[in-house]
């Protein structure tokens, strides 16, 4: 197991353990309206995320934006193989843990420091929902 | 969570693998909002239409309905993304049409009463204060909390169908009273005249506090709001900022006076919102080109009162040739207005009447729009101008007069 190099603990957490590589937003999310869920990528121009890819990444989002449709959107995505490893957001909204459990991704709300301040994107991180606590595993290269 | 011994028996399995499969969802959204009970609801109301379900959606409800997953309660459903009368004229694809089909299909096996519309709150089904509900649809939600005084979560599609499975939703959120309090105030200084000045309000609120559990308490309306204000300013309130309840002093049920809107909370933030708050949304946008050749009025449905303005103002005009105008509104809402000669005004101006759906969720919308070379999107609705970004329209709002304006001119000021 990698030598862990900063802890965030999160305030709420669902979902089983996993290892990716970080994605770091400034801004919020919705897989509706900032998505193209044909590709994986994040298409909402002028989105600070625009051109990247969500597929098998952690990402990290301050906030949940509008859209019920995430509840059926995320199941999709999923089944197109473009899920990600799991949602970290400081804020979120129902929808997205619904969306969460539906497709079997794990989620988290809450920060005990701001990821954009610590982690960034490329950055090998651990989520692990049961100790509530995202880990910092490796710098990116 | 603690669970009545009718719950236990579904979690056993007692009622089918369906319903325990739904209560097991349930239960991790519960746990995961620190709920520790059920409450019961009496009407879900649901999204499920092929463009955000996609081929697993429509496999997963096909096994379902197989299954013998059967409604327990009145279960209606939101906008969908087919008018299927409209279907070649708008170039969509035939093939997701008949997968839409059959989606509605499965849904009807299910006891699914697919009503196809946003504003079943006009239309449908309005719950009383204090009624617990489980609806999807954030504009559907706002308002019957804001409104009604009853009593809903955002409640997405598998969520809204595992309510319809078990009768009952989680207890977190807006069921709870400690969430229902304002957290914030906003002194409205703006005249607010017509139905996109109420959505420009909602952006400047909303986008300014994202927040699901953000309760924005407006005072000093000088006017009682009518139900289609509400409505817009509820809409743009959830699609800016992701809210799902607001107080209005003096006219939603919950806030006879400002302090029992607050229900003892310190507010957070006051907010003050001024004529050139609103006429700055206005200014904001960019108009690109200048060129204008689509005019939207959709997101939320019109109201049959929203349909007899647009006919009044529309009447005897002629929409400028290339420019295209939409209207979307409910199946039940079209009936009316069709018998009294709404309909025939708006559509001898030149305009598209779509019923069932919402323009921004029309099946292959990205594709359109090329193929139409739209680029400039005018709508009064502020909600649609912020959820239709994603196809890459370049939105402007406008009020409504201005619109019908735009649309008869096809000069974009």
């Amino acid at each position: 197991m990698s030598e862990v190099l900063l802890t965030i603990q999160v305030n709420r957490a669902l979902g089983a353990a996993v290892e990716g590589e970080a994605l770091v937003s400034s801004e919020g999310f919705s897989p509706r309206y900032d998505l193209d869920r044909w590709s994986g990528l994040i298409t909402k121009p002028g989105h600070k995320l625009e051109g990247q890819n969500i597929r098998d990444k952690i990402l990290f989002f301050p906030t949940a934006k509008g859209g019920i449709a995430a509840g059926w959107a995320f199941y999709d995505i999923r089944n197109k193989g473009f899920a990600p490893k799991a949602l970290v957001f400081g804020v979120t909204n129902p929808v997205m843990v619904q969306g969460a459990v539906f497709a079997n991704i794990p989620i988290t709300e809450g920060w005990s420091r701001s990821p954009l301040e610590c982690i960034e994107t490329g950055d090998l991180v651990r989520v692990d929902p049961a100790r509530k606590v995202i880990e910092l595993l490796r710098r990116k290269d | 969570m603690k669970l009545t011994q009718h719950e236990q028996s579904m979690v056993r399995g007692d009622m089918g693998s369906e319903i325990q499969r739904a209560i097991e969802q349930q239960i991790q959204v519960g746990e995961f909002w620190g709920a520790d009970r059920f409450v019961e609801v009496t009407n879900v109301h649901m999204m499920g239409d092929i463009e955000v379900m996609g081929d697993s959606g429509l496999e997963h409800l096909s096994c379902m309905a197989q299954r013998k997953a059967r409604c327990v309660i009145r279960t209606t459903t939101n906008a969908r993304c087919f008018d299927f009368a409209h279907v070649e004229a708008l170039g969509q694809d035939q093939a997701e049409a008949e997968k839409e089909k059959q989606l509605i299909a499965h849904l009807q096996a299910m006891d699914v009463m697919t009503t196809d519309t946003c504003i079943n709150y006009q239309t449908l089904y309005q719950p009383h204060f204090g009624e617990h509900v489980a609806w999807g649809d954030t504009g559907t939600v706002i308002y019957a909390n804001s409104v009604f005084g009853a009593r809903t979560n955002f409640e997405s599609g598998p969520a809204a169908m595992a309510a319809a499975l078990t009768g009952r939703t989680p207890a977190y959120g807006f069921h709870l009273d400690q969430h229902r309090r304002g957290t914030f105030v906003v002194r409205v200084e703006a005249d607010l005249r017509d139905l996109a000045d109420w959505g420009a309000l909602g952006k400047v609120v909303g986008q300014t506090h994202q927040d699901y559990f953000a309760v924005p308490v407006f005072d000093g309306l000088e006017r009682t709001a009518s139900a289609d204000e509400l409505k817009h300013l509820g809409a743009a309130l959830a699609s800016y900022g992701s809210m799902g309840m607001f107080h209005a002093v003096g006219t939603t049920p919950e806030a006879p006076s400002l302090t029992a809107a607050l229900g003892g909370n310190k507010p957070t933030e006051e907010v003050r919102i001024t004529n050139a708050d609103i006429e700055n949304v206005y200014r904001s946008y960019d108009l690109k080109d200048g060129q204008c050749n689509l005019v939207v009025f959709s997101a939320p449905q019109l109201s049959l009162f929203e349909m007899k303005q647009l006919a009044d103002l529309m009447r005897g005009r002629k929409v400028k040739t290339g420019t295209h105008v939409f209207v979307t509104t409910a199946n039940t809402v079209r009936s009316d207005a069709a018998r009294l000669g709404y309909l025939r005004d708006i559509e001898q101006a030149g305009a598209t009447v779509l019923s069932g759906v919402c323009f921004y969720i029309l099946q292959n919308l990205s594709e359109i729009r090329v193929r139409n070379g739209w680029t400039n999107l005018i709508s009064n609705s502020a909600k649609i101008v912020n959820t239709i970004t994603a196809h890459k329209f370049n939105t402007i709002l406008r009020r409504t007069v201005a619109c019908v304006d735009i649309a008869v001119t096809g000069m974009l000021k």
